[in-house]
Formats: structure tokens, C-alpha cells, sequence
């Protein structure tokens, strides 16, 4: 596939606040780098991330979306993330079998002790990205035929 | 009409030098409802937030968006310094501009395009912010503490000494708990009787508080401030308000083969029975399973000779109600059945005992009145091995895999004790590690060790077979010297790992607590608030959370009645205004949501609806209690009709803010 | 079957049991079979019908019907029964005022599959001996039987009835069906293939809402794509969310919820296979945590309203099958 290498993807990401957006926010106290596609938004439990939000975010415009939230075991609010894990499991899973690229959506746990790794993931990400180029299909996946 | 003001901070150069704070100003002030859009070298200070306060008031803001540091840092500092001039605090909004976007970019031009972007977002969500009021809610000012060992009864002396109504729920017919039967106490060595019977005897005559002896809590319902809880009193057939406690029945009852608890079944008591002489309350009891009376309807000797007519056949279990504002846990914990080990005969041989065994055939007031001797033959034991870390420290899955923790320092008491008491008897004590940390711990180890000549043999005991002689035969490895070992012992005494008390599963389901996969409570933050759970109202004390000895678990149980005093002082609790709500008229009554929230805080009633053509119609719908609420949002993903949204993170605030990235 | 199912329905509004019954009645043409409610034994006895068009499920209408003043009789084939169920468990219907009768299951007849064999002007429909006499105004014409089975009866999931007060015929077992034979098919296509096929099935829609309106998981007092807080209504036809992301976000609001009942394909007017949605949701449910199968309880969790702490990752889709 040809890569265009001037295409700068918009990437969303959905951030738990006690967890992965003070892992965000520790990778800038670090100075660590990640790319300035990544967009985060702030929600207070991963599990109140909508599937709604991610499928509005492909349609307006994003090409790849991104979850991250505390890991396993270490929600702020007990079993949020587990609900989360099985919500986008399934999410992820029905993307695929539509034929949307996988690379285009990922789940991460980032502590907020982990700006390494948050860092680490978005230039990744960014680069799975990168690779698909546009988001076409989840767009249009009702246009009509031409 | 939205009148949005825009605040974009240099943080010094921490953003400026990144960021074109300038162009972001100017962009934003292009976006739809802002009115007015501002740069200041440290928004934070006392002259930017000022700079932000005027602006509000001369432009008469409904809504400010701040484009600085974290949120995490600084929202709080506007929210308050918008609330001081009276613009709602929750209509301020903060674009994170500097972790999450001068921090970690080198270009200015793509820095400053993400900065304008992550403000236009910021303002899209301040559009569809609305005025939040935290709610208050009532404390009632009583406590109620779960479980009557020392840890209850230290946290309830304490919630009372403060000038709080305590109850203390204990399922048996004393309080007292682990404590009192022990017989003395590392590592002072002084008598456990002696300095609890004190504070039993402190409890239950103190008039703050109230003992609920034999009982149990069947239901809790409600939340911090205003939790309501059925506590069961079971039938103890006696007449609590007229029993004296004079123990003539106990006596008199010719049911006399029924295994003594107390004693750990090494003796045996009456079917009607006080635990031991120093209970709290001092009350008969008497144990249905054995009662001809209850069993059968002969006998009837413990009615005839009580003078004051306590004995009451008839009695059934009651339940009461009562209402709190916090709730302490303190069930405790019991040793490990010891089932599973077979090697270490156990289950067969009487001379095998675990160290709380050892501690009643040594206590005065145990089966033996004091003096150690083999519960087989009642003989003096000579030879005395001790087994470490039994069911501990196990990854085999028969045991735990934690370390119990007291077990080092009771086995060093138990041995120096012995050493003591008869110095002809040879102590053996195989660890694997000794473990004594705490205050004199170590030195009061290697006093048994240096002064005591107790020998401690770092190795595993393989196996523990009787012999027709009756000794026992300690088959060991000495890993130190690399020897196999065999010794003639008299006894064998377990240290057996400790578990939390059965009672407690069932316990964190109805108060909605967390607990971990070894059924101890779980603290709400391991380091920094030891003593609270997660749910709000509900704290930890002694061993339930974890393994603890008796300092540790009076100084835990002090601290859970501190956090529980701090909250029983408040007349009402402020909620965060940041939580769920449902609309009535969109929600199906599914219970998805109330399935999915960890805090039990929706419920559902059924009400009336005006209807087309002037009917109405009764509807089941979810209501979210605010107080409990935090706020977390499970529900509003697993509500199949967007019913339910949550304040401050609502879908559609977040849908703009996905637009305002995304277009 | 339909004498003996009129016959019990007119004894049981007799006796006072129930004051109404829900069954269905016939359209403009014999093969156009809706639901209908009856209050009197003449309205059974001139409109009622039950023959081998009768496929629509019932239990939707109860959601209303239980509401009303005094019970009403139900008949509920086999997958109805899990229909209804479900809506038992999520409170929506009152039990209580329902007395409900199970009665043999399919296999139904899809009219669509007689037309497809070039039969126009049908005016009547016999089945004997599993081949179909069907009158037209040009003549008659037969056709086997099972070339006419609809496609959910050719996909079984069972024959039992998971609730009933009686019982009409006998009760049958859970059938081993190849449901998910098409999900498979679809599954080991690439990504690109997979993403052809549902373009071209879901450019189709005309979003009539015939799928909403009749599935027995979609009962919402206001739906997600009528609420103009949800932040999915969005009416503007062109570049619009909700007209992009409808089928995603619906069968995502029945997942774990839909019993695979199969009426969504059934009525879609554009004959879009969105049962194959519903059941890619099922299949992955039963194999990543555990066999599942909505409305055959009324007292177990709804998985994606619970969870195992060593659930799997979603990176699982990574591992699977081809991109």
C-alpha cells in the first residue's frame, strides 16, 4: 500500500481521569514525545465511554480512536474498566467484522504512573495509523455505490 | 445567548514557548458565543485570576474556558475564583495546553494548531455545561462497628469517648473475639484477659454504647450519612434483661458432652452456657443443637433452677432496625482449617495442635487450668516441635498465599513461655524465615533464641507420623546444615495461617465493598487512606484487612474511629455534583443500570405518568441517589435509551467535544 | 392447529381467565398476516388466524398490552417464547396480566421465496403434503415446500418454549442449529471483502425503521435516535451520524439483549441480512465468555452488564482470523 507521508491523521483518545490522563499528563511532565495528532478527551471512568462516542468521532473525521483506562483491577470505581473491556471487546470485534481496519481503534491500560508507556502507545498508535492512511470505510460504510 | 470568555496562560514560557498563546487567544475568539478571549503570562496568580474575575463581571460570562496547565493542577483554582463572583463553578472548563500539548511538542506550528483545536473543544463542552449545586446530605450521628473482638470494641470506645451513639454487632454470645483466648501477648508478655477483660467490661458499660451480642447484620441499605441496617438478635432462649449471669443453669444442665469453642474443643460445656467468666454481656446461652428441651421437649432443669425466670424456650430470632452514618468493619479473622494437611497428621493425632490450641491448653483458664499437658494423655510434654508459616506463604493452592504475619512472634511467646514454665522441655521451631519487624520485636526473638536456648531450625517439616509409643516422629530438613531430621516429639504445634472471618463475603456484598481474591477487605487507597474503604461511610478496622497483630490492629481500629468521628461531627456531607441522573420519561425500567453501578446507589419505583387524552399510566423508573453516586458513568453506557447521562461529562458534551476535534 | 388455538382462546375469554386475546389476523392478502388483539369470541371467529404465514412475534405488543386493565391471552411459538421472556427480565412487560399458551413453532413461509419463483397474482396458499397448491388469478401453480421455509425457521435455534401457563402440542428441545454458519463465511473473508459485502447490504437501507419497530429488544419509551439530547438524532439526511452508524448502534443496544429471534430480516423491506449483525454479537459473546442466550432465564446477568476479572483483551480481534 502507498503510504502518503504527509497525511497527519486525527487521532481521538478517550482518557479516564484517574488513571491514563494523569498518565498523559506525566508524560508531559516528563517531556516525553508523542505526536501532535493525538487529541485526548477527558472522561472520568473509561467505562463511561459511549460506543456512540467512538463511532461519531470515525464518522466525523477521526481515523483512529483510541481508550485508555486503569488497568485491570485498579478502577477508581471498582469495575468500571471490566465493563469497559467487554463494551469494547464487542465494539472492536463488530468494527472488524464490517471490514473496518482494526489497526484504527485500540484499548489501553496507562496508570497514571505510566507516562512512559502512554507515550510509548500514542506514537505507535500513531504510526498504525499512519500506515492506513484516511478513514474511508467507517465514514461512508452507508454511501451508495457509485 | 452564550457569553464565553477565553483565558489562554503562558505558564511563563512553559506554553509560550511552544505554543503561540497569541494566535490561540485570537483563534478562539472566533469561535461561536465567545465574547471575550484573553493571554496572561500566569493565569494561575493572584493578578490572572483577578484578570479572569473581571472579565466575568464586566462581561457578564456564562461560561470560561481556560486554556493552561491540567485540569488535575489547577481547575479547582478557577472554579473557586469563578464561584467568588458569582458564575457557577461547574460553567468553567480547562483546555489542557501544557502536560498535554507544550510539554510534549517541539513545533510551534502543529503545538499551537493542537492547542487551538483542544480549546475549540473546550469551548464546544462549555456551550452544553450546566450549573451544578453539590447536594447535601444528613448525618445521622450514631456508628455502627461489625464484629466485638478488640478491634470493635477499641473503635467503638473510641466513637464514643468522642460523644457518638455506638452499636456493636458481635455474632457471639460475647464479645472479646480472638483476644480473649489468648493468653498473653507478645511481645510484653503480659496477660491478654488482663488488658481486654477491662475494655469489655469499658464497653459495656459505657453509655454511648450498645452491645448487640448473638447477632448479626441480615441487610444494609442507604449510604454515607444514612445507612439502614437490620441487625438479626438470635434466639439465645435466655432473657437477656433478667439474666444475672449467676451461671447456676450452667451448671445444673445435664447436657454435658458439647465441644467448648472457647476451648477450641479441648474441653467440653453445657449445652446452656456462658462462653467464659469474664464475658460481656454476662448472659446464658443456650445452644439449641444440644438443648433436650429445644430438641425434644424433655428436661427443662436450667427454667426450674433460674430464680429470675430468664429462661425462655419460646424465643425466636428479632430483628431491629437502626439507623447510621458510618459503618466500621471489624470481623476479624479465624485460623485456617487444617483439613488439607495430612502430613502433618492433624486430623488424627491429638497431639498435634494449633498455636491457638496451645494457647488455651496454656492459659489458667483453659481446659488444663494452666499447666501444659499432652491432650492425649495428659502428660507432661518433654520434646516440642513447632511448624512454620503452615498454610501460609503457600503457592500450592491448599494454603494462602500471603504471610499471616503474627505467626512469628506467637511462636517465639509460645516457645519462650514454655522454656520458661518448664525449663526441662526442649523447644524446636522450624521457619522458613523469621520475620520480626516491629517495635522490640527482634529483640524479644532473640531472646528466645540467645536467653530461652529455644532451637529454631531453619528447614520444612515433611512429616509428622504417631508412634505406637505415643511420641511423634517430626521427620524435617535442617537447610542450613543440609540434614535430614528425625525427632521424638510429644507434640506438635501448627502455626496455622489466619483468614478472614466467613462472615465477611456476604458482609461486603451488602455493604457494597471491595474485596480482594483472599476475601480481605480492601482499603480504598493502600498508602494513603488505610482505614476507609472505597465506599464512602464504610471504614476498616483490624484484621479484616489484612493480617495484624494486637498493636497494629488497636492503633487501625483508633484511626477507623477517627475517620468515622470526622464524619459522624458533620451535621450533612456535600455530594459532587458530577453524578448520574436519569430522565424519567425516556427510562424503560430495565435495571441495566442499576446491574452495572458498583454502589448500589440507583433504585427503582414505580410512578404515575400523565398520559395522551388525560390517562395516566404507572411506570417503573430508576432514580439515582446523589449521595451515593460517584459518579463514574457505567450506567449511562449500559442504558439502552440514553435515560441516563451524567453532569459534567453529559453525551452530548462529550459528542461536541469529538465534533470540535474531529471536523 | 388453528381450530384447536381459537377453540381454547373463546374458553378461556369465557370463563373470564382473560378479557382479550392477542393473535393475528389477515391483511389484504392471505400470505399478509399482522397481529391483531380480539375481545369477543365473534371477533375470533371471523378474523383469527394461525397457518404457515402467522410469523410475527407477539410478545412486542404485550409490552403495552400488559399495562392494560385485566389479563390478555398470548399464544407464543418457541422463539417467541425467549422473546418474551427477555422483556419479563427487563421489567417491560407484566408478567402478571399475561396467560401465555406455547404453541408449535415453524417452520413459516416466506411469501418473498414464492414470488423469487416468478408466481404473481397469488390469491390463496395450500400446503399438502409439503408441496404448496397456491391459487393465482392466472392459474395454479405448487412449488415444494421447504423451497419456501423463511430464512429465520431454516435457522432454528429451538423448539421449546422457555415460558408458558399451557401448552398446545408438544414441547421441544433446543435444536443444534448452523445459525452461525454465515457469520463464520463472513468472518474468514478479508477485510476489504467484508467491507464490500456490507456496503453494498447496508447502501440498501432506506431507513424505514421497520427493523426498529419490530424488534422485541428495541422498546425503549424514546428511542437513542429520537432523542435530540442523545447526540445521535440528527435528521439532516446527509452527511449524518445517525444515517451512517444506525445498524451499528442498534444492534449494539440489543447486544446480549437480542434472542435472535430474527424478525429484523424478516421484515426489512430492502431484504438486508441485519440478523447477521445481531448474531456476529451472539457468537462472540458465547465464545469469549460463555454460552449465553438471552430470554431463556429471567434471572441471569445480561453479560455486557457483567464481567469476569480475567476476561479477554480486545486485542483478541487481532488474533483472529484475517484482516
Amino acid at each position: 500500500m502507498q503510504v502518503n507521508e504527509n497525511f497527519e491523521p486525527v487521532i481521538v483518545a478517550f482518557c479516564c481521569n484517574w488513571c491514563s490522563y494523569a498518565g498523559a499528563d506525566l508524560s508531559g511532565t516528563n517531556r516525553l514525545n508523542y505526536p501532535a495528532n493525538v487529541k485526548i478527551i477527558r472522561v472520568p471512568c473509561s467505562c463511561r465511554v459511549n460506543p456512540m462516542f467512538i463511532l461519531r468521532a470515525f464518522q466525523k473525521g477521526a481515523d483512529g480512536v483510541i481508550l485508555c483506562g486503569c488497568h485491570p483491577g485498579d478502577c477508581h470505581y471498582t469495575s468500571g474498566n471490566y465493563f469497559t473491556r467487554r463494551r469494547i471487546t464487542l465494539l472492536y470485534s463488530m468494527l472488524d467484522f464490517l471490514g473496518i481496519e482494526r489497526n484504527r481503534t485500540r484499548l489501553e491500560w496507562v496508570s497514571a504512573a505510566e507516562g512512559a508507556k502512554f507515550a510509548a502507545v500514542m506514537n505507535q498508535f500513531v504510526a498504525d495509523v499512519k500506515k492506513l492512511g484516511p478513514n474511508r470505510r467507517l465514514e461512508d460504510l452507508r454511501c451508495r455505490k457509485q | 445567548m452564550q457569553r464565553i470568555g477565553v483565558f489562554v496562560c503562558h505558564c511563563g514560557t512553559n506554553i509560550a514557548a511552544t505554543v503561540d498563546v497569541k494566535a490561540v487567544a485570537e483563534a478562539l475568539g472566533h469561535e461561536p458565543g465567545v465574547v471575550i478571549s484573553q493571554e496572561y503570562q500566569y493565569m494561575c496568580s493572584e493578578s490572572g485570576q483577578d484578570l479572569v474575575k473581571n472579565a466575568i463581571k464586566e462581561n457578564n460570562l456564562t461560561g470560561v474556558v481556560v486554556c493552561s496547565c491540567s485540569p488535575r493542577m489547577h481547575e479547582n483554582t478557577f472554579r473557586k475564583a469563578a464561584a467568588s463572583v458569582g458564575l457557577n463553578p461547574y460553567l468553567v472548563e480547562i483546555a489542557n495546553i501544557r502536560e498535554q500539548c507544550s510539554w510534549i511538542h517541539k513545533d510551534i506550528a502543529s503545538a499551537t494548531d493542537k492547542a487551538i483545536i483542544l480549546g475549540k473543544a473546550a469551548v464546544a463542552k462549555v456551550h452544553l455545561n450546566a450549573p451544578l449545586t453539590a447536594g447535601e446530605s444528613p448525618v445521622v450521628k450514631r456508628a455502627l462497628v461489625i464484629g466485638g473482638g478488640i478491634a470493635g470494641i477499641q473503635t467503638a470506645l473510641d466513637i464514643a469517648e468522642a460523644g457518638f451513639e455506638v452499636d456493636i454487632v458481635e455474632k457471639e454470645p460475647t464479645i472479646g473475639g480472638k483476644m480473649a483466648q489468648i493468653d498473653k501477648t507478645f511481645p510484653t508478655l503480659d496477660c491478654a484477659a488482663c488488658i481486654l477483660t477491662p475494655k469489655m467490661v469499658e464497653a459495656s458499660q459505657n453509655e454511648k454504647i450498645t452491645i448487640h451480642s448473638f447477632s448479626e447484620v441480615s441487610d444494609v441499605k442507604g449510604f454515607v450519612g444514612n445507612f439502614t441496617v437490620t441487625i438479626k438478635k438470635k434466639a439465645r432462649f435466655v432473657d437477656e434483661t433478667k439474666c444475672t449471669g449467676c451461671g447456676l443453669c450452667t451448671e445444673k444442665c445435664p447436657m454435658k458432652k458439647v465441644p467448648n469453642e472457647f476451648n477450641m474443643g479441648l474441653d467440653n460445656r453445657r449445652a446452656v452456657y456462658i462462653p467464659f467468666a469474664q464475658a460481656v454481656p454476662k448472659v446464658a446461652t443456650i445452644d439449641p443443637n444440644y438443648c433436650m428441651m429445644l430438641k425434644n421437649g424433655k428436661c427443662g432443669i436450667c427454667s426450674k433452677v433460674c430464680s429470675v425466670g430468664a429462661i425462655d424456650y419460646k424465643q425466636t430470632d428479632k430483628f431491629i432496625e437502626q439507623k447510621y452514618g458510618a459503618i466500621v468493619v471489624a470481623t476479624g479473622f479465624n485460623p485456617i482449617k487444617l483439613d488439607k494437611y495430612d502430613e502433618f497428621a492433624y486430623s488424627y493425632c491429638p497431639d498435634v495442635v494449633t498455636s491457638l490450641e496451645l494457647e488455651r491448653l496454656m492459659n489458667a483458664a483453659g481446659p488444663n487450668g494452666g499447666t501444659l499437658l499432652r491432650p492425649s494423655d495428659k502428660t507432661h510434654p518433654h520434646t516440642i516441635v513447632f511448624v512454620q508459616c503452615v498454610g501460609s506463604r503457600c503457592d500450592d493452592g491448599k494454603g494462602k498465599q500471603y504471610c499471616s504475619k503474627i505467626c512469628c512472634m506467637y511462636t517465639a511467646k509460645h516457645a519462650m513461655l514454655i522454656r520458661e514454665k518448664y525449663p526441662d522441655t526442649e523447644v524446636y521451631v522450624f521457619y522458613i524465615d523469621v520475620r520480626t519487624p516491629g517495635k522490640n520485636f527482634d529483640e524479644f526473638y532473640r531472646r528466645a533464641v540467645e536467653q530461652y536456648d529455644v532451637h529454631y531450625i531453619k528447614g520444612m517439616v515433611g512429616k509428622v507420623t504417631p508412634k505406637a509409643d505415643g511420641k511423634i516422629d517430626v521427620q524435617a530438613s535442617d537447610l542450613i546444615s543440609n540434614e535430614q531430621l528425625h525427632i521424638d516429639a510429644d507434640m506438635v504445634v501448627l502455626a496455622a495461617a489466619i483468614e478472614p472471618d466467613k462472615t465477611a463475603r456476604p458482609l461486603a456484598t451488602m455493604l457494597t465493598t471491595q474485596m480482594d481474591t483472599n476475601d480481605f477487605f480492601t482499603e480504598a487507597h493502600p498508602k494513603l487512606r488505610p482505614v476507609e474503604s472505597a465506599t464512602a461511610g464504610i471504614f476498616l478496622s483490624g484484621a479484616c484487612q489484612g493480617p495484624k497483630d494486637i498493636p497494629e490492629t488497636v492503633a487501625q481500629a483508633s484511626a477507623a474511629a477517627a475517620k468515622a468521628i470526622g464524619l459522624l461531627c458533620k451535621n450533612s456531607i456535600t455530594c459532587n455534583p458530577c453524578v448520574a441522573h436519569s430522565d424519567e420519561l425516556m427510562c424503560n425500567g430495565c435495571s441495566a443500570c442499576e446491574k452495572v453501578c458498583p454502589y448500589g446507589a440507583i433504585t427503582y419505583q414505580d410512578k404515575e405518568f400523565r398520559m395522551p387524552n388525560r390517562t395516566t399510566a404507572i411506570r417503573r423508573v430508576a432514580s439515582v441517589n446523589p449521595a451515593v453516586c460517584q459518579g463514574c458513568g457505567a450506567c449511562t453506557v449500559a442504558c439502552p435509551s440514553g435515560a441516563m447521562d451524567l453532569n459534567g461529562f453529559s453525551n452530548s458534551q462529550i459528542m461536541a467535544e469529538v465534533d470540535a476535534i474531529c471536523k | 392447529m388453528q381450530e384447536t388455538i381459537i377453540k381454547r382462546a373463546k374458553e378461556l375469554l369465557a370463563d373470564g381467565t382473560v378479557n382479550r386475546v392477542i393473535g393475528w389476523k389477515r391483511g389484504e392478502f392471505v400470505y399478509d398476516i399482522t397481529p391483531a388483539v380480539f375481545e369477543t369470541a365473534e371477533e375470533i371467529d371471523a378474523e383469527f388466524v394461525f397457518d404457515d404465514f402467522t410469523q410475527a412475534n407477539v410478545s412486542k405488543y404485550l409490552i403495552k398490552e400488559s399495562r392494560k386493565e385485566g389479563k390478555i391471552l398470548a399464544f407464543l411459538k418457541p422463539c417467541d417464547t425467549y422473546s418474551f421472556n427477555q422483556l419479563v427480565k427487563e421489567h417491560r412487560i407484566n408478567r402478571e396480566n399475561v396467560y401465555v399458551i406455547g404453541i408449535p413453532g415453524g417452520p413459516k413461509l416466506d411469501i418473498e421465496k414464492i414470488k423469487a419463483k416468478g408466481i404473481t397474482g397469488i390469491l390463496d396458499v395450500k400446503n399438502e403434503n409439503y408441496t404448496l397448491k397456491i391459487k393465482t388469478l392466472y392459474g395454479e401453480e405448487t412449488m415444494p415446500f421447504y423451497e419456501a421455509i423463511s430464512g429465520k425457521c431454516a435457522d432454528c435455534k429451538s423448539k421449546k418454549h422457555v415460558v408458558y401457563d399451557e401448552l398446545i402440542g408438544e414441547d421441544g428441545d433446543v435444536l443444534e442449529s448452523n445459525r452461525f454458519d454465515m457469520v463464520e463465511k463472513l468472518e474468514n473473508m478479508t477485510a476489504q471483502e467484508r467491507y464490500d459485502f456490507w456496503r453494498g447490504e447496508l447502501s440498501k437501507c432506506i431507513r424505514c425503521n421497520a427493523c426498529r419497530n419490530v424488534c422485541p429488544a428495541c422498546t425503549c419509551e424514546n428511542c437513542v435516535f429520537d432523542n435530540p439530547s442523545s447526540g445521535v438524532s440528527n435528521k439532516a439526511a446527509a452527511d449524518s451520524f445517525e444515517e451512517n452508524m444506525f445498524h451499528i448502534i442498534r444492534a449494539f443496544h440489543v447486544a446480549g439483549r437480542c434472542t435472535d429471534c430474527g424478525e429484523c430480516s424478516r421484515v426489512c423491506p430492502q431484504n438486508i441480512p441485519l440478523h447477521l449483525l445481531n448474531r456476529k454479537f451472539i457468537k462472540d459473546i458465547n465464545s469469549l465468555y460463555g454460552e449465553y442466550q438471552a430470554g431463556a432465564d429471567t434471572t441471569s446477568k445480561a453479560p455486557l452488564n457483567d464481567y469476569n476479572t480475567d476476561d479477554c483483551e480486545p486485542s483478541i480481534v487481532h488474533e483472529r482470523g484475517v484482516e
